[in-house]
């Protein structure tokens, strides 16, 4: 056992210090995020120089093919650039889906021409891209999604609704799934394309969350034509598309931001309970120690997630695992630090709460974390059926036409 | 980034699982419990030709003279297969004590013996219920003479030496070294809730004992002995707690309800990834311990307590989960379920309780902290 980079792996992290050095600043407080520090459309303009920065100087599409500018680096450069990056204030949540989930499916099933076409501007930052996906009545179950694409001539024409869309009202592209054939079968009557944010027809609307953040958008389609050749894979193949672009989805979720173990540690040295600080109180010290298992855990799990990487396996499906543990773990532990803080919890006025009401800030966005990307109870399928090889659950949706498949109530 | 096990250290694994799988069956742990047997001897001759007994003891004292990986691996087959024979006393307890504080004679007298499993070694600390906190610790040495009540000692019956906690002459907390052969020693056999490991209670009455360590160093070096220790059952424990998920596993997967498979129920799914979940995050903070403790790191200690505490919830959940999801049958004597509920709470107690090993960890974290 031995924590020392490999003699590559020192060489590219030695790469990506020098970069960040020469490039980007140092976060202002452990919290800060580039969205804080540059508000909406500066924040993009910015992002978007940075990013074409990064690919300048090779720090971006790290495992791309080399033919549309990758470097095909093994996953665990991935990994270091994450950590050499986690003290810099650097742009997130602008590229990943392009670049982790979009491209990714498009080199898989775009023709050369658009693979040259759309690489470039992605890497660089010039086009952003976002996913429509998700649907009010396909969440988890993906497959229910029942936005209509109708073929006209060359072109086709799609209706309906997308929700949960990150930077939907920035994009400049999206990869969508549609359904083509309701009398199929769910997950055969679907369809896969690639579109301008631009076209005609696309009204995009932000959500507001119970956190007062607005990540997340609904998009409407009325009556928006795509031409076919913006189709990625066969008719009714959308299924197996939308796979590939989700298998990406491993490789771009990162870890939760917000305060962890050290944080509570500190909070439970300074608050005065009744007998003292804190820290000297049994249950605070149990509560503690038992996110301090937690924090570790995941910690060292990652560790042997990069061992594996170092030895170029690819991301498998326990990696599902950290963000299983660390969702819930958050939320918990906001609860309890509002908890030590006592009738002060309740308070979230920056100047008043301690840590600029850090933890007020995570037990609003903590619910949030255990839903995207994969609700704690998908995850848990993923882990039974992949990793531990249990059987599928019982379907009733397999067969029948999807039009004939019972529905939520209106 | 290399944090896993060398293929020269899964090699042993391998071996170690291929010999513990025919010589340590669970038709062989059965007749441990079920009989008035105090261990197994023909496997404890066994591991002992294996060399597993003198893993980390130096080759000067007859030992393979390998490092605390080896022995983690083995721990981890050891706990895997709920092998009834005294492993933890004698090669965590009794020869990592000779090799922490053992004068040069002491470990030339022992540490051989203990390497070639002729002898069995045991730590006699705790007397009662409740902490066994040093102001607890009763027993005296007076004039190299040891004389007091333990209880329980894992394997106490059957040792042929102790590490004992004792005060000399009214002072602070010492180690002493007691030969259980001589005279003054007095053995009950204690029934526990795990019968496949013997305990007893240990009666001294003015037994010899030669100082091991320093005068009023017992309390130190119990707690690095105990932390030292700690890594290794943890590696038990997350072996154990991996065989009862797998059990879990298979079960559910072969058990027809309601026309299909239990396992294809989320109520189970779910309930079996919350004891992956556990077994995962108990094996990495294990693989860290073992780390610092290969290479005695500063962070031995936090490392240790963390995956005390980790492995012991770990592996309890695993081991009643495995029981309601066998329904039934999971708590008949004849499923083996009950060997890992037994032994889940045994270890988890063996080197003390997970709440005051948190609080342990909480006390490192703050002096860490500064």
């Amino acid at each position: 056992m031995d924590f020392s980079d490999t003699p590559e792996e020192a060489g590219f992290r030695n790469e990506a210090r020098a970069f960040l050095e020469a490039h980007a600043e140092p976060k202002r407080g452990a919290f800060e995020t580039w969205q804080s520090r540059y508000p909406d459309r500066e924040g993009l303009e910015r992002a978007k120089d940075f990013q074409r920065k990064r690919a300048e100087a090779g720090l971006a599409g790290l495992h791309w093919p080399k033919a549309y500018g990758g470097r095909e680096a093994p996953a665990i450069f991935q990994v270091i650039l994450a950590q050499e990056e986690a003290r810099y204030l650097v742009p997130r949540g602008y590229f990943e889906i392009g670049l982790g989930m979009c491209m990714p499916t498009l080199f898989a099933y775009g023709t050369e021409e658009q693979r040259r076409r759309y690489a470039p501007p992605a890497l660089r930052g010039d086009e952003v891209w976002c996913q429509l996906f998700s649907e009010p009545g396909a969440g988890s179950d993906l497959a229910g999604l029942r936005t209509r694409a109708v073929r006209d001539g060359d072109h086709w024409v799609v209706n309906g609704q997308k929700i949960w869309t990150s930077g939907a009202h920035w994009a400049d592209l999206a990869i969508l799934v549609t359904r083509s054939d309701p009398k199929a079968a769910k997950h055969k009557g679907l369809t896969f394309f690639f579109l301008s944010m631009k076209s005609p027809g696309i009204e995009t609307r932000r959500i507001k969350q119970i956190s007062g953040q607005s990540h997340f958008n609904e998009v409407y389609l009325t009556d928006v034509r795509i031409p076919d050749s913006q189709r990625l894979g066969a008719v009714g193949q959308g299924w197996g598309v939308a796979i590939t672009t989700l298998m990406n989805e491993r490789l771009t979720s990162g870890e939760l931001r917000g305060p962890d173990f050290e944080e509570l540690f500190a909070l439970a040295r300074t608050v005065d309970l009744e007998d003292g600080p804190a820290l000297a109180n049994a249950a605070v010290r149990e509560r503690l120690a038992d996110y301090y298992v937690r924090t570790q855990g995941v910690r060292w799990s990652r560790y042997r997630t990069m061992t594996a990487l170092s030895r170029g396996d690819t991301p498998g499906p326990e990696n599902s695992l950290g963000k299983l543990v660390n969702a819930a773990k958050a939320q918990d532990m906001a609860s309890f630090a509002l908890d030590l803080l006592d009738m002060g919890g309740m308070v979230t006025d920056k100047d008043f709460a301690p840590m600029r009401a850090a933890f007020q800030e995570a037990l609003l966005s903590s619910p949030g974390s255990r839903i995207a990307a994969g609700t704690d109870e998908i995850l848990r399928n993923i882990i039974a059926e992949r990793v531990l090889g249990l059987p599928q659950d019982i379907r009733v949706d397999r067969e029948a036409p999807f039009d004939e498949l019972p529905t939520s109530r209106r | 980034m290399n944090f896993d096990f060398s293929a020269d250290q899964k090699a042993l694994r391998d071996q170690a699982r291929k010999f513990l799988a025919e010589h340590a069956s669970s038709v062989r742990v059965r007749r441990i419990l079920d009989t008035d047997e105090p261990y197994d001897r023909e496997l404890w001759r066994g591991v002992a030709e294996m060399g597993w007994t003198g893993t980390a003891v130096p080759e000067t004292y007859g030992g393979a003279g390998f490092g605390y990986l080896e022995l983690c691996v083995i721990a981890e087959e050891l706990g895997r297969s709920v092998a009834p024979i005294p492993f933890s006393s004698t090669v965590y307890l009794a020869a990592e004590a000779l090799l922490l504080a053992g004068s040069e004679a002491q470990k030339r007298k022992w540490l051989p013996r203990i390497a070639s499993g002729e002898a069995i070694g045991c730590l006699a600390l705790a007397e009662g219920a409740g902490a066994p906190a040093p102001r607890a610790v009763k027993t005296r040495v007076t004039a190299g003479r040891v004389s007091g009540t333990k209880a329980p000692v894992a394997d106490g019956d059957v040792a042929d030496v102790a590490v004992v906690a004792a005060r000399a002459d009214g002072g602070d907390l010492s180690l002493f070294l007691a030969d259980l052969s001589g005279p003054g020693v007095a053995r009950t056999t204690l029934s526990t809730v795990d019968p496949t490991r013997s305990h007893a209670r240990l009666a001294f009455d003015g037994v010899a004992a030669e100082p091991l360590g320093a005068a009023g160093a017992g309390a130190a070096l119990l707690e690095r002995l105990l932390d030292r220790a700690a890594v290794l059952v943890a590696f038990e424990q997350v072996g154990g707690a991996q065989a009862a998920l797998d059990m879990a596993r298979e079960y559910a997967i072969g058990r027809f309800a309601f026309g299909r498979p239990i396992a294809s129920f989320q109520a189970i799914k779910h309930k079996l990834v919350d004891m992956y979940v556990g077994v995962e995050l108990a094996r990495s903070n294990a693989y860290h311990a073992a780390w610092a403790l290969s290479t005695d790191a500063a962070e031995l200690p936090v490392a240790a307590a963390t995956a005390r505490v980790s492995a012991t919830e770990a592996y309890f959940h695993a081991a009643k989960e495995n029981i309601q999801t066998h329904g039934g049958m999971g708590f008949t004597w004849e499923f083996d379920c009950h060997l890992h509920y037994r032994r889940a709470k045994l270890t988890g107690l063996g080197l003390g309780s997970a709440r005051r090993w948190k609080d342990l960890l909480i006390t490192r974290l703050e002096a860490r902290a500064g």
